[in-house]
């Protein structure tokens, strides 16, 4: 920059020339060096974070969402029939197809994963499991021609439901999980449809599931807002007796909470022999708080209630009561200053905790399990029972995958309307 | 209107108590009768129960013990939002959730006012303190002097006869204060209305009211225009609350008329006008102003001797701070006119004043 020091005039053109540093590298460089050594070093301090993240909650939310639509048990299992489906597209199964399916059942038989190929097949075509497991058995012992041997042991060989299913299990990858998830089935002639009426589960489920949590969001509000309330306004000293009231469940175990109104609400419990000995109700007509709908709305309602009051307690600490007080003086009566001042104020509080019950309600699954009875069962009730009693993963995962969808869905709308950046959880 | 006696005053306080927890009154017999169209202002340090009598007149919170009465009605049970009284909070309390203009029409609406009728009113509300650009704008968006006028306007808007403030000034900068100080004393004079004005801070005070309160312990300690308070405190407490003020203890020796002969703690003798003093025998607290203290010629002219400490040069005055009567804290005050003379440190001189400007007080 010497020629620089000349003459004023001379220093506009050499502005054009890139900066340098005092040793020389250009300016640009040397601050992008920097700033790669920053970002280095604050990525090395978040590092252990971020691998807990993709460990414990990234990997497997991403494994269960493959699981959904990845399901090998067929496809690994079956080569020759695999082979078969896939040079032979959209034609009917032949003698060489049968011969393919003979020769896999003996495989499958020999490595013991026959179960795992009938399981998978089971299903989309319920009931034939066993019809593989009893072919397996025999397969070794089979002799051209296949077709027939193999309708021999069980017509159900040549059922065009059970070779589509196989053609479809073919392919490692399937959409069937989710179609099935929504109550729908693969029609050979007419593409997808919808179950019939009397068959259809998940929707119907979910839509209650959507429901039960909707009135148990209801119920928290209305229970929650006054309590909330109180926290706020009350001297210190009684709002903090109050809050550790309000905090207590969260110390108690949710199963002995749950047990609990099991014990006050079934039919041979503390409220009904109550009202019984008061004659308010009869004896042979107990009231039926547990093992239903009620049940589950009532233990629910219950144990989501801290989940709505400390959101909408953070919130309604924030708003000095100036600002009712200012409603009063220009004349807005009680009611007036609450509806039109004070409520508006708290909707981030009532927001944030709407959305968090509602959620925390949608994948709920021990009271139901526990108290629910058979109506109050909810989605996540559905997801366990494919996950331990079915053993169909795969289905499970697509039922999660839906609900998460539905609450992603929820979230963003959420945003729009109200915006995720005013909601204030505390 | 500067006296306005209790039975045909706009706002009364009689015999008003105020105790919060039952033990303590915060608010010890208050009796204030405010006339129609005053700016009365309520000051004094903090804590000492001035929010606590606004609250009180608003409605926010009850008496104690005595009356209230407003326009002759006593008010003690009738709840805030029936009294129409219009109020100024510290933190303006503007609702978040509504325009500018909203805010204004949120009590006109309350009173099922026309849609029209409001429209009007709001824009000229607005008008009235220089906002009507910003009806569209939420109170968010505005500066804390923009928002001072809202929550003026707001309060005025329903015409409002009585408006109370509660340090409505507190959260703004000096210049923007002294600014706001001049336009809330022209709406006063131009609409007619009432105004209680709290503040902690005397300037404020004494340039907007045409009377003040001084408060301090739940008791008025005075209560006079500007003028008198500056110029002739009754108490101790007022004369060092309200200016600046010199302080030299003594006890009373002779007493004739309105006269006091006060010896010092130092020995010196002084006159001194007799304004509040137990009697002969007691002992009192003699307050003169700076700016009433004189440089005398004559070093033996009645007064008291004295020894320049310390010479501050303030541009309009000089203020130099002496030892007088064993005291450092002795502080005159005079203009930077032509031919003042600068006092050097060590200097001894003689001061004295007129002896109704010597006062003595409780002490
Ligand atoms: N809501 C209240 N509960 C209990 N004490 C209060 C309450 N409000 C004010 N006080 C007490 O009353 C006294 C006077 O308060 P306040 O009227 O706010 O004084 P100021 O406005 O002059 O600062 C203070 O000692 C204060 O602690
Ligand atoms: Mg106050």
């Amino acid at each position: 920059m010497a020629d620089i020091a000349d003459t004023g005039m001379a220093s506009a053109p050499a502005r054009a020339e890139t900066l340098k540093t005092a040793d020389g590298t250009p300016l640009k460089a040397a601050l992008a060096h920097a700033a790669k050594r920053a970002r280095r070093r604050a990525f090395l301090l978040v590092a252990p974070l971020l691998a807990f993240v993709v460990l414990t909650f990234v990997a497997p939310i991403g494994q269960m969402l493959y699981r959904s639509v990845a399901n090998d048990g067929f496809s690994a299992n079956m080569p020759n029939l695999v082979r078969w489906f896939a040079e032979n597209p959209e034609t009917e199964p032949d003698e060489s197809a049968y011969a393919a399916l003979a020769a896999d059942l003996a495989l499958a038989a020999e490595a013991r994963t026959i179960g795992v190929v009938g399981t998978r097949i089971n299903y989309d075509v319920s009931g034939t499991r066993s019809l593989f497991t009893s072919a397996g058995r025999r397969a070794a012992r089979l002799e051209a021609p296949y077709r027939e041997a193999l309708l021999d042991l069980d017509e159900e060989w040549g059922s065009p439901a059970l070779w589509s299913a196989m053609r479809a299990a073919s392919a490692a990858h399937t959409p069937n999980f989710y179609i099935a998830a929504l109550d729908r089935q693969v029609d050979p002639e007419e593409g997808i449809v919808s179950v019939p009426e009397d068959q259809r589960i998940y929707v119907p489920l979910f839509w209650r599931t959507m429901m039960i949590s909707a009135v148990i969001a209801g119920i928290c509000l209305l229970l929650g807002f006054p309590v909330a309330h109180l926290l706020a306004t009350l001297p210190m000293r009684l709002s903090n007796l109050l809050m550790i009231l309000v905090l207590l469940p969260f110390w108690t175990s949710l199963l002995v909470r749950t047990t609990s109104w099991m014990v006050l609400l079934q039919s041979e419990g503390v409220v009904n022999d109550v009202l019984v000995s008061f004659g308010i109700v009869a004896d042979d007509a107990r009231i039926q708080m547990m093992y239903n709908q009620a049940g589950t709305i009532i233990a629910m309602t219950h144990i989501l209630l801290p989940f709505m009051i400390l959101p909408l307690y953070s919130v309604m600490r924030t708003i000095p009561p100036s600002y009712v007080r200012a409603a009063r003086s220009l004349g807005a009566n009680n009611w007036t200053a609450f509806w039109r001042v004070y409520v508006p104020q708290t909707v981030p509080g009532i927001g944030a905790g709407v959305l968090l019950v509602f959620i925390l309600a949608v994948g709920y699954y021990i009271t139901p399990a526990l108290v629910g009875g058979s109506s109050g069962q909810l989605f996540s009730n559905m997801i366990a029972f494919h996950m331990t009693r079915s053993l169909n993963w795969s289905m499970a995962a697509a039922l999660a995958a839906l609900l998460l969808g539905a609450i992603l869905l929820l979230y963003w709308l959420y945003d729009r309307l109200i915006g995720i950046d005013n909601m204030k959880f505390g | 209107m500067t006296d306005p006696t209790a039975d045909k005053a706009f706002v009364a306080f009689e015999r008003v108590q105020k105790s919060y927890d039952g033990e303590t009154l915060v608010v010890k017999d208050l009796n204030l009768a405010i006339g129609k169209g005053e700016f009365l202002t309520m000051l004094g340090p903090s804590g000492s129960g001035k929010t606590t009598c606004l609250m009180m007149l608003a409605g926010f919170e009850t008496a104690t013990h005595g009356e209230i009465r407003l326009g002759g009605r006593p008010i003690n049970n009738i709840p805030p939002h029936k009294r129409g009284i219009g109020m100024v909070f510290q933190n303006y309390a503007l609702f978040p959730h509504m325009t500018v203009a909203e805010n204004l029409a949120f009590p006109l609406e309350v009173r099922k006012m026309g849609k029209a009728e409001i429209e009007a009113k709001v824009k000229r509300a607005l008008d009235m303190v220089q906002m009507g650009a910003f009806g569209g704008r939420r109170p968010a968006q505005l500066s804390g002097g923009q928002q001072q006028r809202i929550a003026l306007a707001r309060a005025l808007v329903f015409d409002a006869e009585l408006v109370l403030m509660d340090e409505p000034l507190g959260a703004l900068d000096k210049q923007l204060r002294e600014h706001m100080q001049f336009e809330i004393k022209h709406l006063h004079e131009n609409l007619g209305i009432t105004v209680v004005y709290v503040t902690h801070d005397q300037g404020e005070a004494l340039t907007m009211s045409d009377r003040v309160a001084v408060f301090n312990d739940g008791v008025i300690q005075q209560l006079a225009p500007p003028d008198e308070l500056y110029e002739r405190p009754q108490n101790a407490f007022v004369a060092q609350f309200i200016g600046e003020n010199n302080k030299l203890h003594g006890v009373v020796e002779e007493l004739n008329g309105g006269r006091a002969v006060v010896r010092l703690d130092s020995g010196e003798v002084i006159d001194a006008a007799a304004v509040n003093v137990g009697g002969k025998g007691r002992r009192t607290l003699v307050s003169v102003r700076p700016e009433r203290v004189e440089q005398r010629e004559d070093m033996s002219a009645p007064g008291l001797d004295a020894e320049v400490l310390e010479f501050i040069y303030m541009g309009d005055v000089f203020r130099t701070r002496l030892r007088v009567a064993g005291s450092d804290e002795f502080v005159i005050k005079s203009r930077n006119g032509q031919g003042q003379r600068r006092l050097q440190p060590g200097e001894k001189i003689r001061i004295g004043w007129a002896t109704e400007d010597a006062r003595a007080l409780d002490a």
